[in-house]
């Protein structure tokens, strides 16, 4: 008997259009996934670079070359007893509109910002011996001087820019009180240091609370919770819960830390709280995930030499899961620190001119100020909101950098 | 020397017996995985226990050190003693009773830390050496028991994952006797190894007879023959039959074990 043999023809027309149209398949999901990635680039490209061209005014404030006679001055000091009380009393802000007035004409004083005195004052307490001198001093412009040099001002302000600018007496500095002030109602005056302060506070109760919580939780289902119907109800509320609208856990906030609790109004802690109750489900979720990759073999390796329940979740089971517990939880705390809304309910979007002292000081966050900043009338605002936008987005990439150092760090263990 | 140990069996006077093991039942939820097995672990012989898969020889095992405590749908009846003292008792501390009973799996799973590390765990969470001197002790004399310290002497500090299968293997038996047991149990240790660390395993478990009591589960009938004095064979989480490996395999007095041994099934 002869078997039948029938192997395939693999060089029939038929067959060679099905391989060309496995070829052409293969071609165009490549394309599309391109095309996804160059959006998306595309996007991210777009965003950073109107991003930076706004924000890095914001850094930036124009300055005005004075040139100040002290001895011709009405200023009444004496170089040997320079004291911050002989400074409070010799009613500089007057000096100044004085000063200027006489350097660069009348109606010139409203050129310079109202808190360009306390340039004066910081020059005196540096060097006392200028009272005696005629020196130049740089001070900083007032708003609509500052944006018509930038950009485009009222016609005044354009006028006195040009006149300014032909006497070659403009100039731009780098602007450190944006870095080191808090809110204020000038956009030449306000700073990011009250609302960055109040986000590191903010952050810090969020990550004491929500990372051990978080962990805890993790092991405790993973490790030790029975599998039955009450681990299934909590796993899917801790799921659901991971998912619920931000504005939400506000109101939460809002109806118990701050109604119930009576917790001081407007603070970090509470904001902390707040967020740390949204962070808290993300950890859990990444925790037991992390838990649950550890291979069993390494469980049944320490139970098999002696090792309690407890030694072998603090010695083998946690070192090993921690890298992946700790991407879950730089990702809770990157979306905590973005966060808005639940902090509006809580009142944390009060006009807060200094800084934070502590975590039950009222305080602002970056995403809430760069909120109110966006919402201001006076047009100085806008290049500030998109520089508090770049300390915001460089906040958040030195925690994902950390977060990355951490990683690696852990894993390189063994 | 297959035949000289076996005729050295023989000649064993009578004996200590370490574990006993009386009518135990083992339940996986409704399901009954061992059915009423009684045996006798003794001091100086290597116990195997051989059998298809799925016979219930690695779940009987595991019953003798309480890792099945860790499956949550189990259940245990009957007595299990460890020198008279009975092992499921309220009062037994299980902890200890695993340093005791000492055990190696069938795929190596070394820690993945240094290899120092993993012979010096045990020690240290039992409080058996403190100073870092006596660590060191320690450790030299598990990894040298294991028949490893020669290979590993000059790379104690690298990691234990990064050896090979065999040496991985006789890491976790140093890391096992590092604890001083009095029983050692072995599911099916060389499984996972080709037939060089195989007969290294083999010759380590010659070497630790007498100063452990050793049960090794297997699935190869050969190495049962090779490595143990007393053979039991498994079948439908029965114990078929139980005595001496050499009359076990010259002369089973079951059909079952007889049909087994010949390679009918299994």
């Amino acid at each position: 008997m002869t078997a039948v043999r029938n192997p395939t023809d693999w060089t029939s027309e038929a067959m060679r259009r099905r391989i060309a149209r496995r070829y052409a398949a293969e071609r165009r999901f490549k394309a599309a996934g391109l095309f996804a990635v160059l959006l998306s680039a595309a996007f991210l490209a777009f965003l950073l670079f109107t991003m930076m061209g706004n924000g890095l005014r914001g850094f930036t404030r124009t300055e005005i070359a004075v040139k100040v006679d002290f001895p011709a001055s009405p200023l009444l000091l004496d170089p040997n007893t320079i004291t911050d009380q002989a400074l409070a009393n010799a009613n500089l802000p007057m000096v100044t509109g004085e000063v200027v007035k006489k350097a660069l004409g009348a109606h010139a004083e409203e050129w310079v910002s109202p808190t360009a005195w306390t340039v004066l004052r910081d020059a005196i307490k540096a060097d006392p011996k200028i009272l005696s001198q005629t020196v130049t001093i740089k001070l900083p412009a007032q708003t609509s001087i500052d944006l018509a040099a930038k950009s485009k001002g009222s016609p005044e302000a354009e006028a006195a820019v040009d006149r300014l600018n032909r006497a070659g007496l403009l100039s731009t500095g780098f602007n450190m009180g944006f870095l080191t002030a808090s809110d204020g109602t000038d956009p030449t005056q306000v700073g990011i240091w009250g609302a960055f302060k109040g986000s590191l506070l903010t952050m810090l109760v969020t990550l004491a609370l929500s990372f051990p919580v978080g962990v805890a939780t993790a092991v405790y289902l993973e490790e030790y919770a029975r599998k039955n119907w009450m681990t299934d109800i909590i796993e899917v509320s801790i799921n659901n819960l991971a998912a619920v609208p931000s504005i939400i856990f506000g109101l939460l906030g809002l109806s118990i830390f701050l109604n119930v609790l009576h917790l001081p109004r407007s603070a970090s802690l509470v904001g902390g709280m707040t967020l740390a109750l949204m962070t808290m489900p993300v950890i859990v979720i990444a925790g037991r995930n992390a838990i649950k990759s550890v291979p069993p073999s390494i469980r049944d390796a320490a139970l098999g030499i002696g090792a309690s329940p407890v030694q072998v979740v603090f010695h083998h089971v946690l070192p090993l899961a921690l890298p992946g517990i700790l991407t879950g939880t730089i990702i809770g705390m990157a979306r905590a620190l973005g966060e808005t809304a639940p902090l509006l309910m809580i009142g944390m979007r009060a006009f807060i001119a200094t800084p934070p002292g502590g975590i039950v000081d009222p305080a602002t966050v970056l995403p809430v100020q760069i909120f109110l900043w966006s919402d201001e009338v006076s047009k100085g605002f806008v290049e500030k909101t998109s520089a508090a936008i770049i300390v915001l987005l460089v906040f958040l990439l030195a925690m994902n950098g950390l977060a990355i150092y951490l990683r690696n760090k852990f894993e390189r263990r063994w | 020397m297959t035949a000289m140990i076996q005729e050295q069996a023989k000649l064993t006077p009578p004996i200590e017996t370490k574990m006993a093991a009386r009518d135990v039942k083992v339940f996986y939820g409704e399901k009954q995985a061992i059915k009423g097995v009684s045996i006798d672990v003794d001091m100086d012989n290597v116990t195997a226990f051989i059998g298809p898969s799925g016979c219930g020889k690695s779940t009987f095992l595991r019953t003798l050190n309480r890792m099945n405590d860790t499956v949550a749908s189990a259940r245990v009846e009957g007595t299990i003693t460890l020198d008279g003292e009975d092992i499921y008792a309220p009062s037994m501390d299980v902890v200890q009773l695993r340093a005791r009973v000492g055990m190696v799996f069938q795929k190596p799973n070394p820690f993945p830390k240094s290899i120092y590390e993993n012979i010096a765990y045990g020690p240290r969470i039992h409080g058996l050496a403190h100073a870092k001197a006596d660590l060191d002790v320690v450790v030299e004399k598990s990894l040298r028991r294991a028949g490893l310290w020669d290979e590993v002497k000059d790379r104690l500090h690298d990691s234990g994952t990064a050896l090979s299968g065999g040496q991985q293997q006789r890491l976790c038996i140093g890391r096992a006797i590092a604890v001083e047991p009095e029983v050692i149990l072995m599911d099916e240790p060389c499984s996972a190894l080709d037939p060089i660390a195989t007969a290294k395993i083999e010759e380590l478990i010659h070497e630790l007879r007498g100063r452990y009591a050793i049960v090794i589960v297997t699935h190869n009938m050969q190495q049962a023959a090779r490595v143990s004095q007393r053979t039991a064979f498994f079948h439908l989480g029965e114990l078929v039959e139980y005595g001496v490996t050499s009359d076990i395999f010259t002369n089973p007095r079951q059909e079952r074990t007889k049909d087994y041994i010949t390679g009918r099934y299994g």
